[in-house]
């Protein structure tokens, strides 16, 4: 099976650094996740989006991946949110408990809102 | 006072090189008379000054001679008083001219004699000389053509395929072999990122250097689109808008464009008036139709797209018109009738579709049969379930119809979960009977193909979406870590997946070699401890166990020496529930 790779770009909102994803989140996506939460960083915004609207595998490696960039925002004392989410795997990171610590909304456009009603 | 005329025959034209050759031998034996060189001049196959010299090859005085020929008139005007035509074979091969004599005298009879002597000795080597030039010309040509067959070829060769891509759970095969006068033919296979890939066949009509160009441009094109994303149809009309403006006249390319989905066997494609390729399974033999014109004849050109699902154990072949289209001595044509047949007669063994039809095609032929145009076959075989219960894999049947007795080590998931002597689905239990036996390389990234033979297997029950992906989750992950932890990313030992059904469940074992070394199940147990895991007091990992438990019903472990066994079942009615984290 040939191994499928994962895209991501960065954009940056006014109060929030959006990660978008494309592919699959397995052990091939770690270098390619973490370059773009580095880039993410790099502005300095408090809170990271990660849009999963184009990502339709994610497997247990992909969680731990997500996991260790929970653990790092939380340690730069960033908030980490989720939009995009199939609800497949909404209910895989609920299992997980990861949407304890990672807000998980239904699209960019819901997180950014709330983002922005939060700051207010 | 001796000229020279290379005009030799109706049917030959020597070049001016060999003229001029010619010309210089004329005036070395004249030595000494060198007044002029007349220019060398054609006569036209109809002049009747042929038919007279023929009939009279002797010195001819040309001012009595009247004739209306442009022949005779150039000769006159070039001061030409005596002509001795060289006749060689009942044909003319040239003339020997003279001007006057220095001395301004007439010719005499010895003159003539002695002149038409040496017609009758030079017209013979004459002819010896112009056929050594013919042949030297001839072999020129030849060199050309050859020099023009060997670019031609090396395009060609350059650009197909050098390997082919690796698509496990598939068989891919090729086989082109261009004729003499090569022709356009070409296949390619484009990766996309997604892990798709594109099947290409074509065609370019016209043979050579011209149609190899052709198709390097064709290719670019199409792998450029490929890269874009755009699908079959999208691909066929840009690649048509893009070739219509530079192709040559009266040049056109024929081509089929598909994307297959190798998880799941999905197939979209279009097709710009290729042969229509052919799909077959169990001897029944189906086209694979889409319509289209050929690319580079008219721009603006749309191409229908059509999509279908090729099942396991069924085939596909794409080719070209070489098949077809070749003749056997009676001059009777190959045709598609005969390939149809064949296909649906075709029984997979030790040969593979395509030696069997190249067989087939050669006892078709003959044997001294000159191939007429390139010959290119692509078969794309979806591999048949690997059947345990017939004959595919002895040892992995004898394995499994053994594991309830080898058992030495069985854990349940749960502790509320009774401990059985045996896997809950057995296939010797009453009650469960194996739908399906697969199995998968042990590569990393085949978990995917794992989902896809489960979910193709249990499609018939038609299970809500959620429970679908819960389950193809859990299949994922066991056959993860049974190629990881189990069988070492051995490509060699396979991934065994026997799925089961019975009145209330479904169940999926997922077998490695690993035996009670494979994977520490023990450990996967409890809940990972997420808070620890984000104060970076705990690996990031070790989620997969977890998720299994929890996105099926019941989860077992078997282990013995040689096999690790996990065992998923789904219930199919009642409490459909996934089990909740504590």
């Amino acid at each position: 099976m040939s191994v499928k790779t994962l895209k991501a770009s960065v954009r940056h909102r006014p109060s929030v650094s959006v990660v978008d994803l494309h592919g699959e989140i397995t052990a091939h996506a770690e270098h390619i996740l973490n370059n773009a939460y580095a880039e993410a960083e790099q502005r300095g915004l408090e809170v990271i989006l990660l849009n999963f609207d184009d990502v339709h595998y994610i497997n247990s490696t992909g969680i731990a991946l997500i996991v260790s960039l929970l653990a790092r925002a939380r340690k730069q004392h960033r908030r980490l949110l989720a939009c995009g989410l199939s609800d497949h795997y909404v209910e895989i990171f609920q299992v997980t408990r990861l949407s304890d610590f990672l807000r998980i909304f239904p699209d960019e456009t819901s997180a950014l809102t709330q983002e922005n009603t939060d700051e207010a | 006072m001796a000229s020279f005329l290379q005009r030799f025959g109706q049917k030959r034209r020597a070049n001016k090189s060999s003229a001029k050759k010619q010309t210089r031998q004329a005036q070395a034996t004249a030595a000494s008379v060198t007044q002029s060189v007349a220019q060398p001049m054609d006569i036209a196959p109809n002049d009747p000054i042929i038919a007279y010299f023929l009939s009279s090859p002797t010195a001819v005085e040309i001012d009595k001679l009247q004739l209306d020929s442009p022949t005779l008139k150039a000769l006159k005007a070039a001061h030409v008083k005596l002509t001795i035509p060289l006749v060689s074979q009942g044909e003319l091969v040239g003339l020997i001219n003279l001007g006057n004599r220095l001395s301004e005298q007439d010719y005499s009879s010895y003159d003539k004699g002695l002149l038409n002597s040496l017609a009758t000795q030079a017209a013979p080597a004459l002819r010896v000389a112009q056929m050594v030039l013919e042949q030297q010309a001839q072999a020129r040509e030849r060199e050309r053509i050859e020099q023009e067959l060997k670019i031609a070829r090396l395009i060609q060769q350059t650009l197909l395929p050098k390997e082919l891509p690796d698509l496990p759970g598939w068989q891919l095969t090729t086989f082109y072999q261009p004729a003499r006068a090569v022709g356009g033919d070409f296949y390619d296979f484009i990766p996309y990122e997604d892990g798709r890939i594109g099947l290409v066949v074509g065609d370019v009509t016209d043979k050579g250097v011209p149609a190899a160009l052709v198709m390097a441009t064709t290719r670019s094109i199409l792998r450029s689109s490929a890269q874009a994303d755009y699908s079959p149809g999208e691909v066929l009309e840009r690649a048509n808008d893009l070739l219509f403006p530079d192709i040559p006249p009266r040049m056109f390319v024929t081509c089929f464009y598909a994307i297959l989905d190798p998880v799941s066997g999905h197939v979209v494609y279009a097709n710009a008036g290729h042969d229509l390729p052919y799909r077959w399974l169990e001897g029944e033999v189906a086209e694979l139709r889409a319509t289209g014109m050929p690319l580079g004849l008219m721009p603006g050109m749309q191409y229908e797209e059509k999509e279908t699902t090729l099942t396991a154990g069924e085939s596909i072949l794409l080719y070209s018109d070489g098949l077809v289209e070749a003749h056997n001595p009676n001059r009777d044509m190959f045709g598609f009738p005969r390939l149809i047949t064949l296909l649906g007669t075709y029984e997979a063994g030790e040969q593979n579709a395509i030696d069997y039809l190249r067989d087939e095609l050669s006892t078709f032929t003959g044997d001294n049969w000159e191939q007429e145009d390139d010959i290119t076959l692509v078969t794309l075989a979806r591999s048949p379930v690997p059947a345990l219960n017939d004959d595919a894999d002895q040892a992995t049947m004898h394995l499994l119809e053994n594991l309830p007795a080898n058992l030495l080590e069985l854990v349940s998931q749960n502790q509320d979960q009774p401990r059985s002597q045996e896997l809950t689905a057995s296939s010797q239990s009453n009650g469960w009977h194996v739908l399906q036996t697969y199995q998968v390389p042990s590569e990393a990234g085949n978990e995917r193909l794992a989902m896809a033979y489960v979910s193709e297997t249990i499609r018939p029950f038609h299970l809500p979406e959620r429970r679908l992906e819960q389950l193809g989750t859990a299949v994922a992950e066991a056959t993860m870590n049974a190629i990881e932890h189990g069988n070492h990313y051995n490509p060699e030992i396979p991934v065994t997946l026997q799925i089961l059904s019975s009145d209330q469940a479904i169940a999926v074992h997922i077998s490695d070699k690993g035996g009670t070394d494979s994977v520490p199940v023990h450990e996967e147990y409890e809940a990972p401890d997420i808070e620890a895991k984000l104060a970076e007091l705990q690996s990031p990992r070790g989620w997969g166990l977890f998720l299994i438990q929890n996105m099926v019903d019941e989860m077992h472990v078997l282990s013995n020496k040689e096999t690790h066994t996990i065992e998923l079942i789904l219930h199919l009615e009642g409490d459909a529930h996934v089990r909740q984290n504590a």
